[in-house]
C-alpha cells in the first residue's frame, strides 16, 4: 500500500451527517469517544431534503424515545419548530402523536452548531471512497483523496447518496438529494467485502414560490394552541410561541387526467427507474393510478421556513417531465399561477440488505463496522435518526468493550423499527407505523421517559438529576394510583350531583375514585371537582395516573403478553451456529436460520419459513446441548 | 431443575383412539388441579384434586355444570413426579371417540389450551424428564407430529368451510386496515361515524361464527374417523365398492374408465367404528388435464390414509399401473380387493397377495360379494390396534373448534368496547386476535397481511 499522505487516528468514524450521522457522533463523543464525522458538504448537516417535520404518526414516538434516551433530534426540533401538533387527540393515548414543521435551514443551522460544539467530536467535509478491513475486522477508512483514518469502530449512515441518481422526466443526474455530490465509490468498496446491496427509490414534490399561491382558495391549518415539546428536558414554556399556518387544497379530475395522459413521460412507468420505491408515500402518479376511483387527492402546503418563500407541496411528489409538472400543479386550486422554485424528482440510491446486520446494526460479517439510517433501507429521518444513536451507542460499547445494547420489541417502537429491519424481508423503503408495534399501548409516546430514561442513564447519555426527575415521577403516579384505589366516595348530594352533570349514573352505594375514573364519560382532571385529598402534580404525571388506571385492563392484558414474548426472547442463538447440524428441522428452516442467523430463538420465531414446530425443535436442541456442556 | 418455559397448561387426549378400552385425557400444566377441579366431581363429597396427594386415584364424573359427561378415574400426579413433571391430572374414560372429545372440550372451556402436537413430549423433554440421549427422538416426533397435523387440518376441512373463513378474514383484516390507516394518517381518513358501521358488520360474522362453532359439535367441521382412502387403476369398481359400503348411490358408476375424475368423501359407521371413506379418480397415466389433477389428488389421499383399499379388476391383467399402485402402497396398511370375481378372472388371489402382499379378498362390488369378508378384516384390523389412528385427527378438531370460540369471543369484546366507548385504536386490538384465530384454522399466520392490506386498500402517505 501507498503511504497515505494524510494519517489520523480516531475511536469512531461516522460516515455521513444527516438525521443518522448525526446521532451516531453526538452519541459516540458525549460518550468519550474521540470521533470524526465525514460529509460531502459540512452546509448540509442534518438537512431536510424532504417534507419539513419532524414527527407524525409513530414517528414521534420515535423521537420521543430517541430523546429518552439521550439523542438530539427532540430538542433540535423544539429549537427551531414553526408550527406544532399533537395528532389523534381524540383516539387512544397510544396513538397520541406529535409532528411539528420545521424551519429547515435553522435545524441544520442549530445542529450544526451542536456538533462544532460538542467536545471529542470532530467534523470534516470528504467523501469516504473505502472501508478498510482486516481479517474480517474494521481498521478506519479512505477518502477520495487517499487519506486513511484508523479507527476502532465506524458508522455508516450515508443516507441516500451512494450512487445517487435524480430523475424527472427524460432528465437525470448523478447527484444526492438538493443537487448534493454523490457518493459513487464506497459500494464497491463494501461490495468486495462481500455485502449485498439494494437499489431502492423514493421522491419529492416540488418547491414553489409563496408569492404565486392564492391562499384564499385553500384551508387554513393552524397548530396546537398549547404546544407540547417533543425532549422531556425541554421547558414547555419555553416552546409556547406564535406559529405559522400550513394550507390544505387537492387535486381535481383535471389533474388527474394531465397525469394519465403523460404516463409514458413518467420515468417510473417507462422503466428508466429501477430501484424500488415506497407503498406508503406514493407519486402523485402512483395514486392516480393504483386507485383511480378517488377523484381527489389530499395536498398540504407547507411553508420550508421562517425566511424563505419556499412552499413544499406534500402529497404531490412526481417524476414527471418539468411541463408537466407546471401543467398538473396549476390545476389545483390555489395554484393556478403557480411558480415553481426546485423541481419535483425521484432518486435512487444504493442501500444494504439488512439482514446483514446484528440487531445491535453491527454487521455480522465485519466486527466493528456498523450501520444505520436510510442506507439501511429505511425511510424518514425519524427512523434514520434513531438507527443512528443505536449505532453509535453500540460502537462506542463495542470500543470500550461494554455490553451490547438492544431494545426489544416490548421496550420502544426503536426496538421494533431494528428488529423489522433485521429479520423481515424488506423490499422497498420501510416506515415506522403504529401497527407495526405489538404492545403498543405499553409504547406510547407520553411513557417514553419512565420506559428509557433509565436505559440512558445507564449508557451514560442521561445525567443524575434528569434520571432522578423520572425516577421521581414513577414514585409520584404510583402513590397517586395507590391513593385513588383506596380513596372511597360516598353518594353524597356533591357526588350526585356532579355525577348528573357528565352524564354519568349516579352512586347506590360507595365507589372508589379509581372505578369512578373507569367510566368512559370521567378523567382524573374532571374528578378534582369531587376529590379533595389530591396531591400537586405536574401535568404529566397527572395523565399517567389517568392512562394507568383507565386503561387497566388491556395494559395487563399486553404486559401478560409481552412476558410470554420475552421468554422466547432471553433464549440466545450464536451467530456461527449451522442450522444444518439440527436435522429434525424443516429443509426451508435450515435454509432461512443460516441465512438470517438469528440472535435469539425469539428473532428466529418472526423469520418467515420458520413454524412453531421448527421453533419448538430448536428450544430441544438448545436444551441438550446447554446440558451437553454442563455435563 | 430448567427453568420451565411453559407455565400454561395444556390438555389432549393421550391414548391412541380406539373404540374399547380406556381412554385418557391429560392435562398438564399450573393450573391442571384447578381445572380438573371445575369439572370432576368426586364420589366421595369433598374431594379436591387440589389438596388429593399425589399419585392417588378417584372416582367421580366428569360434568360440564349440571350436564354429567361420563363416569371416569382421575389420577393425581404432581410435579416433578409426572410424564411432563408438571402438575398433571389423567382422566381415564370410557374410550370411544365422541365421550373423549367431549370431555378434553370441557377442560379447555374452564381454561385449558389444546396441546400443541407434541407438546407433552417437548415439555416432558425441557423439564428434564427425558433423558438427554433421546433429544433427537423427541425433535423428529415433534417436527412429525406437527406435519400430520398441517396436513390433516386442512385437508379435514371441509371446501366450503375454508372458504367461509377465508371470506371472513378478509373482512375482518379490512376494517383493521381501515382504522390503521386511519390513525397512520388522521388527516386523510377519517373515523368519525365508524364505529356503528363496524358494528353492523360484526353482527352477521358473529353470528356465522357461532353456527360454525354448533357445527362444530356435530363433527361437521372436519372429518373424524379412520381415513379409508381407496384406490385402483380406473374401472376397477372403486366407486360401486364405495357405494355398496355406504349402501347407498353416492359415486356415479359407468362403465366408462376414469368416471370419477376428483375425490368423493364420505363418513360411515362399521359397528362403532368411525370411518372416512375417501373414493379417488383411477390411478393411470392420462393426458387429460382433469384427470390428471384427479390423480395427483388420489396420490395425496393415499398418503394421508390410515388405510388403503386397493381394488384391482380381476378380468383384466396387472398392467403398469398396477406397479404404480404398488409402488405407491408399499409399507402401508392395506387391503387388497380382487374385484369383479364374477367375471371371468385372469388372477387368482395367491398370485395377488404374493404380488403385494398384503391379503386380498375376492369379491364383487356388483354382486355385493365378499363385502362382509372385507368388513370383518377392517374391524379386526382396528381392534388388533393394526391401524394406528392417529388421535392428532379429534385434537384438531378441538383446536379448530377452540378458535372459532375465541375469535368470537375476541369480536364480542369489540361490540363491549364500542359500547363502553373505547377509543378506535383498542377495537383493533381485539379485532387482530379474531383474525389470527381464524388464521390458525386454516393454517395461516398474519405476517404483513396487515400492512401489505393498509398498502393496497387506503391510499395515504404525503
Amino acid at each position: 500500500m501507498v503511504m497515505p499522505n494524510v494519517e489520523e487516528y480516531y475511536d469512531v468514524v461516522v460516515v455521513g451527517a444527516g438525521h443518522a450521522g448525526c446521532e451516531a457522533a453526538l452519541a459516540c463523543a458525549r460518550l468519550g469517544m474521540e470521533t470524526i464525522v465525514f460529509t460531502v458538504s459540512v452546509d448540509s448537516i442534518a438537512l431536510m431534503p424532504c417534507n419539513p417535520n419532524i414527527g407524525g404518526s409513530s414517528k414521534g414516538h420515535l423521537v420521543r424515545e430517541l430523546d429518552a434516551l439521550g439523542g438530539e433530534m427532540g430538542k433540535n426540533i423544539d429549537k427551531t419548530f414553526i408550527q406544532s401538533k399533537m395528532l389523534n387527540q381524540s383516539k387512544g393515548p397510544a396513538v397520541h402523536s406529535l409532528r411539528a414543521q420545521a424551519d429547515k435551514q435553522e435545524y441544520t443551522r442549530q445542529m450544526r452548531i451542536t456538533l462544532e460544539n460538542t467536545e471529542h467530536l470532530t467534523v470534516r467535509q470528504a467523501e469516504v471512497s473505502e472501508i478498510i478491513t482486516e481479517n474480517k475486522k474494521i481498521t478506519g477508512v479512505k477518502t477520495c483523496s487517499g487519506a486513511v483514518y484508523h479507527a476502532k469502530a465506524v458508522v455508516l449512515a450515508a443516507g441516500t447518496y451512494l450512487k445517487a441518481r435524480c430523475i424527472y422526466g427524460d432528465v437525470s443526474t448523478y447527484t444526492g438529494p438538493n443537487g448534493l455530490q454523490a457518493a459513487n465509490h464506497l459500494t464497491d468498496s463494501l461490495i468486495e467485502n462481500g455485502i449485498e446491496m439494494f437499489r431502492f427509490k423514493t421522491g419529492t414534490p416540488a418547491r414553489v414560490d409563496r408569492r404565486s399561491i392564492d391562499f384564499s382558495r385553500m384551508e387554513e391549518q393552524f397548530g396546537d394552541e398549547r404546544v407540547v415539546p417533543f425532549s422531556f428536558s425541554t421547558d414547555p414554556e419555553s416552546v409556547q410561541k406564535e406559529q405559522v399556518s400550513c394550507w390544505l387544497t387537492y387535486t381535481n379530475e383535471k389533474t388527474h387526467e394531465i397525469i394519465r395522459e403523460n404516463l409514458d413521460r413518467s420515468p417510473l412507468f417507462s422503466g428508466a427507474i429501477e430501484g424500488t420505491g415506497p407503498r406508503y408515500c406514493p407519486s402523485i402518479e402512483d395514486k392516480v393510478v393504483k386507485f383511480p376511483d378517488k377523484d381527489r387527492h389530499q395536498v398540504f402546503v407547507e411553508p420550508e421556513g421562517l425566511y424563505t418563500n419556499e412552499m413544499y407541496l406534500g402529497g404531490m411528489s412526481s417524476s414527471l417531465p418539468e411541463d408537466v409538472q407546471y401543467a398538473m400543479y396549476r390545476t389545483v386550486p390555489g395554484l393556478e399561477h403557480v411558480k415553481i422554485v426546485r423541481n419535483a424528482y425521484a432518486i435512487e440510491y444504493d442501500c444494504i440488505n439488512a439482514r446483514q446486520l446484528k440487531p445491535t446494526l453491527e454487521f455480522k460479517s465485519v466486527a466493528g463496522l456498523f450501520s444505520g439510517g436510510q442506507f439501511n433501507g429505511s425511510s424518514g429521518y425519524e427512523e434514520a435518526a434513531v438507527q443512528g444513536f443505536m449505532a453509535g451507542v453500540n460502537a462506542a460499547m463495542y470500543v470500550q468493550g461494554r455490553e451490547p445494547f438492544v431494545l426489544d420489541r416490548s421496550q420502544a417502537y426503536i426496538g421494533v423499527l431494528i428488529d423489522d429491519l433485521v429479520t423481515k424481508e424488506n423490499h422497498e423503503p420501510y416506515r415506522m407505523m403504529t401497527s407495526r408495534a405489538e404492545y403498543r399501548l405499553l409504547l406510547r409516546q407520553d411513557n417514553a421517559d419512565l420506559r428509557l430514561r433509565g436505559i440512558g442513564h445507564e449508557i451514560g447519555l442521561i445525567d443524575d438529576a434528569e434520571y432522578e426527575r423520572v425516577k421521581k415521577k414513577e414514585r409520584d403516579i404510583a402513590a397517586e394510583v395507590e391513593r385513588l384505589e383506596k380513596t372511597t366516595v360516598g353518594a353524597s348530594p356533591k357526588v350526585q350531583e356532579f355525577l348528573e352533570r357528565h352524564g354519568s349514573t349516579v352512586l347506590k352505594t360507595g365507589a372508589t375514585m379509581a372505578e369512578l375514573l373507569r367510566r368512559p364519560e370521567l378523567d382524573y382532571f374532571m374528578l378534582t371537582e369531587i376529590d379533595s385529598g389530591r396531591p400537586e402534580l405536574s401535568r404529566d404525571t397527572a395523565e399517567q395516573v389517568d392512562i394507568n388506571i383507565k386503561y387497566e385492563g388491556y395494559l395487563r392484558r399486553q404486559k401478560q403478553q409481552v412476558e410470554q414474548f420475552k421468554k422466547l426472547e432471553s433464549k440466545k442463538l450464536s451467530l456461527d451456529f449451522d442450522y444444518s447440524l439440527v436435522k429434525s428441522l424443516r429443509r426451508e428452516a435450515v435454509q432461512k436460520l443460516n441465512l438470517y442467523k438469528p440472535s435469539s430463538i425469539g428473532q428466529a420465531s418472526r423469520i418467515s419459513g420458520v413454524s412453531p414446530a421448527d421453533i419448538s425443535v430448536l428450544l430441544v436442541y438448545l436444551e441438550q446441548q446447554r446440558h451437553g456442556k454442563q455435563g | 431443575m430448567p427453568e420451565k418455559m411453559h407455565s400454561d397448561t395444556i390438555a389432549a387426549i393421550a391414548t391412541a383412539m380406539s373404540s374399547s378400552g380406556i381412554g385418557i385425557v391429560r392435562i398438564s400444566g399450573s393450573r391442571a388441579f384447578e381445572i380438573a377441579d371445575q369439572v370432576f366431581q368426586s364420589r366421595k363429597k369433598n374431594v379436591s384434586l387440589k389438596e388429593a396427594q399425589t399419585h392417588t386415584v378417584h372416582y367421580g364424573m366428569v360434568k360440564d355444570g349440571d350436564q354429567i359427561i361420563d363416569e371416569v378415574l382421575a389420577v393425581v400426579m404432581r410435579g416433578p413426579h409426572s410424564y411432563t413433571a408438571e402438575d398433571t391430572v389423567e382422566i381415564d374414560c370410557h374410550g370411544g371417540v365422541l365421550i373423549m372429545k367431549k370431555i378434553l372440550e370441557t377442560v379447555i372451556k374452564y381454561g385449558a389450551r389444546p396441546a400443541e402436537p407434541g407438546e407433552f413430549t417437548k415439555r416432558a423433554f425441557l423439564n428434564g424428564r427425558i433423558d438427554l440421549s433421546q433429544a433427537e427422538a423427541v425433535m423428529d416426533l415433534i417436527q412429525s407430529k406437527n406435519e400430520y397435523a398441517m396436513k390433516n387440518s386442512i385437508s379435514q376441512l371441509k371446501g366450503s368451510l375454508s372458504k367461509k373463513i377465508r371470506k371472513m378474514r378478509a373482512e375482518l383484516l379490512y376494517e383493521i386496515a381501515f382504522i390503521e390507516s386511519a390513525l397512520d394518517d388522521p388527516e386523510h381518513i377519517s373515523l368519525d361515524g365508524y364505529e356503528e358501521r363496524l358494528e353492523e358488520k360484526l353482527r352477521p360474522l358473529m353470528k356465522e361464527m357461532d353456527g360454525m362453532i354448533r357445527s362444530a359439535d356435530n363433527g361437521r367441521i372436519a372429518s373424524e374417523g379412520i381415513r379409508t382412502v381407496i384406490l385402483g387403476k380406473p374401472n376397477a369398481g372403486k366407486s360401486s365398492l364405495m357405494n355398496v359400503l355406504l349402501g347407498e348411490e353416492r359415486a356415479i358408476v359407468t362403465d366408462i374408465a376414469g368416471t370419477t375424475r376428483d375425490t368423493l368423501e364420505e363418513s360411515m359407521q362399521l359397528q362403532g367404528i368411525s370411518l372416512n371413506i375417501v373414493d379417488t379418480a383411477g390411478i393411470r397415466r392420462t393426458e387429460d388435464l382433469v384427470e390428471q389433477i384427479g390423480v395427483s389428488r388420489a396420490r395425496q389421499m393415499a398418503d394421508q390414509a390410515d388405510l388403503i383399499i386397493y381394488v384391482v379388476d380381476g378380468s383384466q391383467p396387472l398392467d403398469e399401473n398396477d406397479e404404480t399402485i404398488m409402488e405407491m402402497i408399499r409399507d402401508r396398511k392395506v387391503l387388497v380387493i380382487l374385484n369383479k370375481t364374477d367375471l371371468a378372472t385372469v388372477i387368482s388371489e395367491s398370485e395377488l397377495s404374493e404380488k403385494t402382499g398384503f391379503p386380498v379378498i375376492a369379491a364383487s362390488a356388483r354382486e355385493e360379494t365378499g363385502i362382509d369378508e372385507l368388513e370383518r378384516q377392517i374391524q379386526n384390523m382396528f381392534y388388533e390396534g393394526k391401524i394406528d389412528f392417529n388421535d392428532e385427527v379429534v385434537i384438531t378438531n378441538v383446536r379448530h373448534k377452540t378458535a372459532l370460540t375465541e375469535a368470537a369471543e375476541s369480536l364480542r369484546m369489540v361490540m363491549r368496547s364500542i359500547e363502553n366507548r373505547m377509543p378506535e385504536d383498542f377495537l383493533t386490538i381485539d379485532l387482530m386476535d379474531a383474525y389470527e384465530r381464524l388464521g390458525t384454522v386454516i393454517g395461516e399466520s398474519a405476517g404483513e397481511d396487515l400492512v401489505n392490506e393498509i398498502f393496497s386498500r387506503f391510499c395515504m402517505g404525503k
